[in-house]
């Protein structure tokens, strides 16, 4: 996973409530057995017409915003399936943060385990950054995530609340499943008592 | 120690290990596996040389790629062959149980866990699925995972999480006659909104909820998703026991005795504290059905479609506009009567044998509209088996309904059974987004009964009016 430490971009507006992640990535493209390659077809449903030609109306298919690498939208974003294919979608498009005023819980959580850091302010606060990002060429914003600030074009800093665990592997770019092996013995010791406790529990065999 | 919810019993049961920052490392009991979002999980597991710690917990089963139709032919569409071919490869090499494409066991993976009882009450249970809510019926507490948390389970039987919130909703009285499970579920979330639940697992209760058989608990958990909630629960009670009794994987004879003597300490404490609770009352409660793109859409089946005009604030109004144009409705037009072209009874929210024979009681002895084309699709091939052993599939193919095999089929635009563009779907699943059953098709969620009644109608129709 990559490191996310500060990110200076063109953040993108997309003040939709309740974007699903149908929206971020349809079902038929999650055929692919690779994590890559699917950034073509984020939002595809807004991003293309019918006839497969790009819709000029929508936000990612305009400069600057098709080298957007910050999304800034509104409630409940990432709502729906538990398709990680959604973060995978985004990142392939080259989006490593989301600000919002609430996500979707497991979409939350696949975004950090992808190095995708979304940040939740308060709705009034992603208004005022909505503004900045519909200034095109002047939509830069920049998040420095050691300092937990959004900095705004003008200078301003916003600073934003994330779980320590979070930000340390995101500093780092470690994946979780060697944190949680440091405490192997900690599973095994649950597994034992387990086994004592549940003697019905049953496996299962085919 | 103070008094306790059910989800808070649980938790404490699989809490193998707490971090600094509060995140518990959580024990799972369960671990089912389909094919689409499992494969860069098994390849993360090979590239790190890790080994799948107990496949004896996990299960696996071919279900959102898979053609519904006849399966001694091979799988004609490239990526869904190479998809389930690579779900077969993994199994095999990392020893994981699987119901393949052709075993009468196969099936959507929410049907096929609590049918085969794999998922028993008080256990932790997670998949690579959202819907992974609908074993919470069972008392269990059940969460959908992404792919990365899927390798992390694979590979240390655990995942990382912070405990939920607690809500409680309480559905007290009785329902009318006519009024199921679905309708309850879709009131709730038209009252509490696709946001109403998130950070919290709900624990569904109340007299109503007591009163439903364990498909019907299914559906309203299968749904809290949609609520936003991490998960739903219903405390495991006689029903659940007798449910589970019996089922192939289920604890046996004193085992099973054991079992449901732990499982009757699950139930909340007498005092436990929700940080949120919301009560319905059953009667007022009417059978209903989805307008809108989003599951908060609810509107009863006798009510009008809502007005732009009236909404206060501007990006819903906007949104409300988007919605009635991308369905192809007015404001204030009366939802029942509008014509559908496609009506589709399955998914992980009702295609069980309860909905089947509810779909049946309404289809038989009378045809699919002109023009209609009506699907059923069993959730299992156990239940497929069932249900043709009732004579149900006769009902339904005399009045010419599709009799179909078992998959997710068309919830979702993965596999050949899809909406076209600008086509109407009465609905039994649980997502009516933007094209979700096929680009630019148009879903309507409501219960198998109504579905049935739509098929046989032509439009949207009061399945009351259809019955006695
Ligand atoms: S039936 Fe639909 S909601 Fe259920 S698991 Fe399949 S695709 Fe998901």
């Amino acid at each position: 996973m990559e490191k996310f430490t500060t990110l200076t971009a063109i953040a993108a507006p997309l003040p939709e409530a309740n974007i699903d992640t149908d929206k971020i990535i349809p079902a038929r493209f999650l055929k692919t057995t690779k994590r890559t390659g699917l950034g073509v077809h984020a939002f595809d449903g807004m991003r293309y017409r019918p006839d497969g030609s790009e819709n000029p109306d929508f936000v990612l298919n305009r400069e600057p915003y098709r080298k957007a690498e910050i999304l800034v939208t509104h409630e409940n974003f990432g709502c729906g399936s538990s398709r990680e294919h959604a973060p995978w979608a985004l990142l392939d498009f080259g989006i490593r943060c989301v600000i919002a005023p609430s996500f979707a819980d497991i979409f939350f959580n696949n975004s950090f385990k992808n190095g995708i850091l979304p940040i939740r302010l308060p709705r009034e606060v992603c208004d005022e950054l909505m503004g900045d990002a519909s200034q095109g060429a002047n939509s830069r914003i920049t998040v420095d995530l050691a300092r937990q600030v959004v900095i705004r074009p003008d200078g301003q800093e916003i600073s934003f609340e994330i779980d320590p665990l979070r930000k340390h592997l995101l500093l780092e770019g470690l994946d979780d499943i060697g944190q949680t092996l440091k405490r192997e013995n900690a599973i095994e010791a649950f597994e034992t008592k387990r086994k004592q406790d549940e003697p019905w529990f049953p496996k299962i065999a085919v | 120690m103070s008094p306790r919810t059910l989800f808070d019993k649980i938790w404490d049961n699989h809490v193998v290990d707490t971090l600094e920052d509060g995140t518990a490392i959580l024990y799972i009991d369960r671990h089912l596996v389909h094919e689409v979002t499992s494969p860069q999980a098994f390849e993360g597991l090979r590239l790190a040389g890790r080994k799948l710690r107990h496949p004896e917990n996990t299960i696996a089963v071919v279900d959102h790629n898979v053609p519904t139709s006849d399966r001694t032919q091979p799988i004609e569409e490239p990526e869904s062959r190479n998809q389930i071919e690579t779900l077969e490869r993994n199994v095999k090499e990392f020893g994981v149980p699987y119901f393949p494409l052709l075993s009468a066991n196969q099936g959507i993976v929410h049907v096929v866990g609590p049918e085969q009882g794999i998922s028993l009450p008080g256990m932790t249970i997670v998949c690579g699925d959202s819907h992974t809510s609908t074993h919470g019926a069972m008392g269990a507490l059940a969460f959908g995972i992404g792919t990365s948390e899927v390798e992390h389970v694979m590979a240390t039987q655990t995942i990382l999480q912070k405990p939920a919130k607690n809500m409680k909703i309480a559905v007290e009285g009785e329902l009318a006659p006519g009024v199921t499970a679905k309708d309850v579920v879709l009131a709730i979330i038209g009252r509490i909104g696709t946001a109403g639940g998130t950070g919290h697992v709900i624990e569904f209760c109340g007299s109503a909820i007591r009163g439903l058989d364990m498909a019907g608990r299914m559906t309203v958990c299968n749904m809290a998703i949609e609520a936003g909630a991490r998960a739903g629960l219903i405390a495991p009670d006689e029903t659940t026991f007798e449910y589970v009794k019996g089922r192939r994987f289920a604890p046996k004879g004193e085992g099973y005795d054991q079992a449901v003597a732990y499982w009757k300490t699950l139930a909340a404490d007498e005092g436990a504290v929700y940080d949120t609770e919301i009560t319905l009352r059953a009667e007022e409660i009417e059978p209903c059905l989805t307008w809108g793109t989003s599951p908060e859409n609810v509107l009863p089946i006798n009510g009008t479609v809502p007005d732009p005009a009236d909404e206060p604030d501007e990006a819903k109004r906007a949104q409300m506009v988007r919605m009635l144009d991308y369905m192809d409705l007015k404001a204030g037009q009366k939802i029942a009567g509008t014509p559908v072209d496609v009506v589709f009874i399955g998914s992980c929210t009702n295609s069980r044998i309860e909905d089947l024979r509810a779909a049946a009681s309404i289809a038989a002895g009378r045809k699919v509209a002109d023009g209609v084309r009506a699907m059923i699709v069993p959730g299992s091939g156990l239940v497929k088996a069932q249900a043709e052993e009732e004579g149900l599939d006769r009902v339904f193919l005399d009045a010419g309904f599709e009799w179909r095999e078992a998959g997710c089929s068309m919830c979702l635009g993965m596999n050949p059974d899809k909406l076209t563009p600008g086509q109407r779907c009465a609905s039994t699943s649980n997502r009516n987004f933007e094209g979700r059953q096929g680009p630019g098709g148009r879903t309507h969620l409501l219960s198998p009964a109504m579905a049935a009644a739509a098929a046989v109608t032509g439009v949207l129709t009061d399945a009351r009016e259809l019955t006695n």
